[in-house]
C-alpha cells in the first residue's frame, strides 16, 4: 500500500500489517524474521518515521483502555488509544493530557515514540515525564515491562525512540487534573523577533501554555513579527464544550495555490485581524486549532510539504532565529506561519529533541530541490549554533548532520543493539538518518 | 433517551462488533460480549467499563461447537437477570473466494460458520424472545449475498442464506413483538476485510460509521438495513441486471 506520512512527502509503497493483539504481533515479529518492521499509529508524523518498504505494523486498531485511577489519574491503556479519545473520553471528567501536540489524532504509543512536546513545554516539559511505564515487544517476540525502576534503558530508549526499540503495546501515564475546558487566553502582537522574545522571557513563570505564530516572510523591520497566546487554565467555567462543525479539505489544492504573493499577503492579513487582550477559550480551540479541519495537509497539492522544526539553544537563539528566518524569506518559497515556541528542559529519552531553548516550525512546500536546497541552508545554520531538527517532523536531513546534531546518537544505537541485536526494527527514516542500517 | 436495554454480541471481537459495542455503550446500555477469545472480551469490557462505566460482561463461545449452544444460550440469560432485550449476531468468516473453492473444509467451514451456526442459535434466541413478547434479533448478513459474483459466492451464498432465514424469522416472530433486523453492510475496513480492500477508496466505510448505522436501525426497529446507504441503490441496480447480461461481467 501507498504510505506517506502527514506531510505527503515522501511516499512508499509499504508492505503493510494490521495485527492487532499481543500474540499475533509477537509472532509477525518472530515470524517474517527477515524482514524488518516499523509499528505505525494514526500517521501523524510529518516526513518518514512511520513508512517502511518490508513492513509497517498498523497498530491503531489496539484501542483500548485498561484502567482509569479517578483519585491519581493514573491511565492505563493499549498503544492505539489516540489523544482524541482520551480527551472525549476524560475532559467531560475532569481530566487532560498532562502535555498534548497540535493535533489530537496522534496515538499514545506515537506520542511516547517521539517523546511529544506541547505548549507547556517550557513548564512541564515533554509526554514522556508523566509516562511511568510501558510494555514494550521486543525483537524476540517477548514482552518487556520497563519503567523508571525496571529496564531503565530500555524505557529511555523507548521515549523519543521513533519505534526502533520495539512496539509498544500499553502503557501508563498520568492525566492532570483540570477545573474547566477552557482557558483564559492573553493575545500579544509583537512587530519583530526582538519584541517577541522579550515577551516570551516575560511571560515564561506566568503562563502555563505559550505559543507564538510567527509570520516568516515579512522581512527588515518587521522580521519574526509574532501573535503570542498565552494561556492559564480558567476555573469555574465547567467542563461542557460546544461542538464545532467539522471542515474538510476533499481535495489536493493545487500546489500553485501557494505562491508568495498569496501566503505573505494571507501572512499581513492574519496578523492585522488578530485583537490584542484576554479572551476565554476551550481547549479544543486553544489546543488543536488546526484539527477542526480534516485533511488540512492537502492545502499543500500532491507534492505534499516538509514541516522543518528548528530548535536553537538559548545562549544564542536569537541570532540563530534571525538567521533561520533570512534564510527563509529569501529562499522565495512560500510558507505559512509559523510556530515559534520556547522549550524548557530536556526529555529524558536518549533520542529526546528538546533542550532549553526555542523552537521554529516551518511548513515549506516540496518543491524538490529548492525545498532540499533550502533545507541543507538551515541545517547548516543549526549546525553553526548547536541546534537541531526533530525526527517525527523530518523528512530530508542526512546522516552526517544528525550525528552531530544528537550526541546522544551512540548512546541510542548502543541500547538499541541489546533490544534489538538483528536490526528488526528499522524505519525509511532510520536508516536516511543513520540510527540504523 | 431511549430505554436502557440489555444486549448480548455474538462476535463481539470483530471489528464492526467493537464499534457497535462503543456505540451502544455510549447510549448507556448493559452488553454481554460473546466470542471465542473470552481473556480478549474481558480486555474489551475493561475498556468499556473505562470509557462509560456500566455494566458489562464477557462470554466466552464457539459459534460450531454445537452441543455447547444450549448451554451458551442459558448462560447468556442468566448473565443478563433473565431480562435479555436484543441479540446482535456479528460473526463471520470470509475466506478467499479461490481459496474456499480449492478447499472442500474451507468451504463447509465458511458456510457452517456464517450460515448453519446463524440459525441454530437464531432459533433458540428466538425461542427466548419470543416467550417474553419483546425484543429485536439483528444479524449481520452482507451485500454479497443479495447476488451471486463469481468474485465472493461462497461468503454470498452463506449470506443470501442468512438473509432468507432473516426474513423467514421477522415473518414468524412479527406477531409476537420480537423484531428481527437483517444488516447488511456494504465494503467495510475490517480486520476480516484486511487485504481484500482497499481502506482509502470511497466505497469502503468505516466500523464506526457502519455501528452507528446500526444503533439506529435496531432504535427504530427497521427491516433492512444497507450501511452505508448507498450500498441500497448499488445493490438494486446489481439485482435488476438480467441474468443473460449479468452472467458474463466480471464483478
Amino acid at each position: 500500500m501507498a504510505l506517506s506520512g502527514w506531510g505527503n512527502f515522501p511516499t512508499e509503497v509499504c508492505r503493510t500489517y494490521r495485527e492487532t493483539q499481543a500474540r499475533e504481533l509477537a509472532a509477525l515479529v518472530c515470524d517474517v524474521a527477515e524482514r524488518r518492521l516499523i509499528p505505525r499509529g494514526l500517521g501523524r508524523s510529518y516526513g518518514d518515521a512511520a513508512l517502511n518498504r518490508e513492513g509497517v505494523v498498523d497498530v491503531s486498531g489496539r484501542d483500548r483502555l485498561i484502567a482509569f485511577d479517578e483519585t491519581n489519574g493514573m491511565l492505563e491503556c493499549e498503544a492505539g488509544v489516540s489523544l482524541a479519545c482520551i480527551v472525549a473520553t476524560f475532559l467531560p471528567r475532569g481530566w487532560f493530557l498532562p502535555v498534548t501536540p497540535g493535533t489530537k489524532f496522534v496515538t499514545v504509543g506515537g506520542a511516547i515514540a517521539a517523546d511529544v512536546h506541547g505548549k507547556n513545554h517550557h513548564v512541564d516539559g515533554t509526554l514522556g515525564n508523566f509516562v511511568h511505564e510501558l510494555e514494550l515487544l521486543t525483537a524476540d517476540g517477548s514482552v518487556l515491562r520497563c519503567s523508571r525502576e525496571r529496564n531503565r534503558e530500555a524505557f529511555c530508549a523507548t521515549l523519543g525512540g521513533m519505534g526502533l526499540t520495539g512496539i509498544i503495546l500499553s502503557a501508563k501515564l498520568t492525566l492532570r487534573r483540570v477545573q474547566s475546558a477552557y482557558v483564559r487566553q492573553t493575545t500579544i502582537k509583537c512587530a519583530n523577533l526582538d519584541v517577541a522574545l522579550e515577551r516570551l522571557e516575560q511571560s515564561n513563570d506566568d503562563y502555563r501554555y505559550s505559543v507564538g505564530w510567527i509570520d516568516c516572510l515579512a522581512s527588515g523591520g518587521s522580521l519574526g513579527r509574532t501573535v503570542l497566546m498565552l494561556a492559564n487554565e480558567a476555573a469555574g467555567h465547567g467542563m461542557r464544550v460546544t461542538a464545532r462543525a467539522q471542515l474538510g479539505m476533499p481535495f489536493n489544492l493545487p500546489s500553485s495555490a501557494f505562491n508568495l504573493r498569496t501566503v505573505t499577503a494571507f501572512n499581513a492579513a492574519y496578523y492585522r485581524r488578530q485583537r490584542e487582550g484576554e479572551q476565554l477559550i476551550d481547549y479544543y480551540r486553544y489546543f488543536y486549532p488546526l484539527d477542526a479541519i480534516r485533511s488540512w495537509n492537502r492545502m499543500y497539492g500532491r507534492r505534499g510539504f516538509i514541516q522543518y522544526q528548528a530548535l536553537v539553544p538559548l545562549g544564542t537563539a536569537r541570532g540563530a532565529l534571525v538567521e533561520l528566518l533570512e534564510a527563509v524569506s529569501q529562499a522565495g518559497l512560500a510558507s505559512f506561519l509559523a510556530v515559534l515556541k520556547r522549550s524548557g528542559n530536556a526529555g529524558e529519552g536518549i533520542l529526546s529533541f528538546p533542550f532549553p531553548g526555542y523552537t521554529l516550525a516551518l511548513d515549506i512546500p516540496n518543491r524538490g530541490d529548492a525545498t532540499r536546497h533550502l533545507a541543507r541552508t538551515l541545517d547548516r545554520i543549526l549546525l553553526r549554533h548547536g541546534g537541531r531538527i526533530y525526527l517525527a517532523k523530518d523528512a530530508v536531513t542526512d546522516a552526517e548532520t544528525f550525528a552531530a546534531m544528537y550526541p546522544s546518537l551512540p548512546s541510542f544505537r548502543s541500547a538499541k543493539g541489546r533490544l534489538d541485536p538483528a536490526g528488526r526494527f528499522s524505519s525509511s527514516l532510520s536508516r536516511r538518518v543513520g540510527i540504523s542500517t | 433517551m431511549t430505554a436502557k436495554r440489555t444486549i448480548l454480541i455474538l462476535g463481539a471481537a470483530s471489528g464492526i462488533a467493537r464499534a457497535l459495542a462503543r456505540t451502544l455503550a455510549l447510549e448507556g446500555h448493559a452488553l454481554i460480549l460473546a466470542g471465542r477469545d473470552e481473556d480478549d472480551l474481558r480486555r474489551s469490557v475493561q475498556d468499556l467499563e473505562t470509557r462509560f462505566g456500566g455494566s458489562y460482561h464477557a462470554c466466552g463461545f464457539d459459534a460450531t461447537d454445537w452441543p455447547s449452544h444450549d448451554g451458551f444460550v442459558k448462560r447468556c440469560d442468566e448473565l443478563a437477570g433473565h431480562a435479555l432485550d436484543d441479540v446482535v449476531i456479528a460473526y463471520g468468516a470470509m475466506a478467499r473466494q479461490n481459496e474456499a473453492a480449492a478447499d472442500p473444509d474451507l468451504a463447509r467451514q465458511m458456510i457452517d460458520v456464517n450460515l448453519v451456526s446463524v440459525i441454530c442459535l437464531g432459533n433458540r434466541f428466538a425461542d427466548l424472545l419470543q416467550a417474553r413478547g419483546k425484543g429485536t434479533i439483528a444479524i449481520l448478513s452482507s451485500v454479497a449475498g443479495d447476488r451471486g459474483r463469481q468474485s465472493n459466492f461462497i461468503y454470498g451464498a452463506a449470506k443470501a442464506g442468512v438473509s432468507a432465514y432473516c426474513q423467514g424469522l421477522r415473518n414468524r416472530l412479527a406477531r409476537h413483538g420480537v423484531h428481527v433486523l437483517t444488516i447488511k453492510p456494504g465494503f467495510v475496513d475490517t480486520p476480516m476485510t484486511q487485504g481484500l480492500l482497499n481502506p482509502r477508496s470511497p466505497l469502503v466505510a468505516s466500523p464506526e460509521r457502519v455501528a452507528r448505522d446500526i444503533a439506529q436501525a435496531i432504535r427504530r426497529r427497521s427491516n433492512t438495513l444497507y450501511t452505508p446507504w448507498f450500498w441500497r441503490y448499488i445493490m438494486l441496480v446489481i439485482r435488476l441486471v438480467p441474468e443473460s447480461i449479468f452472467k458474463r461481467l466480471r464483478l
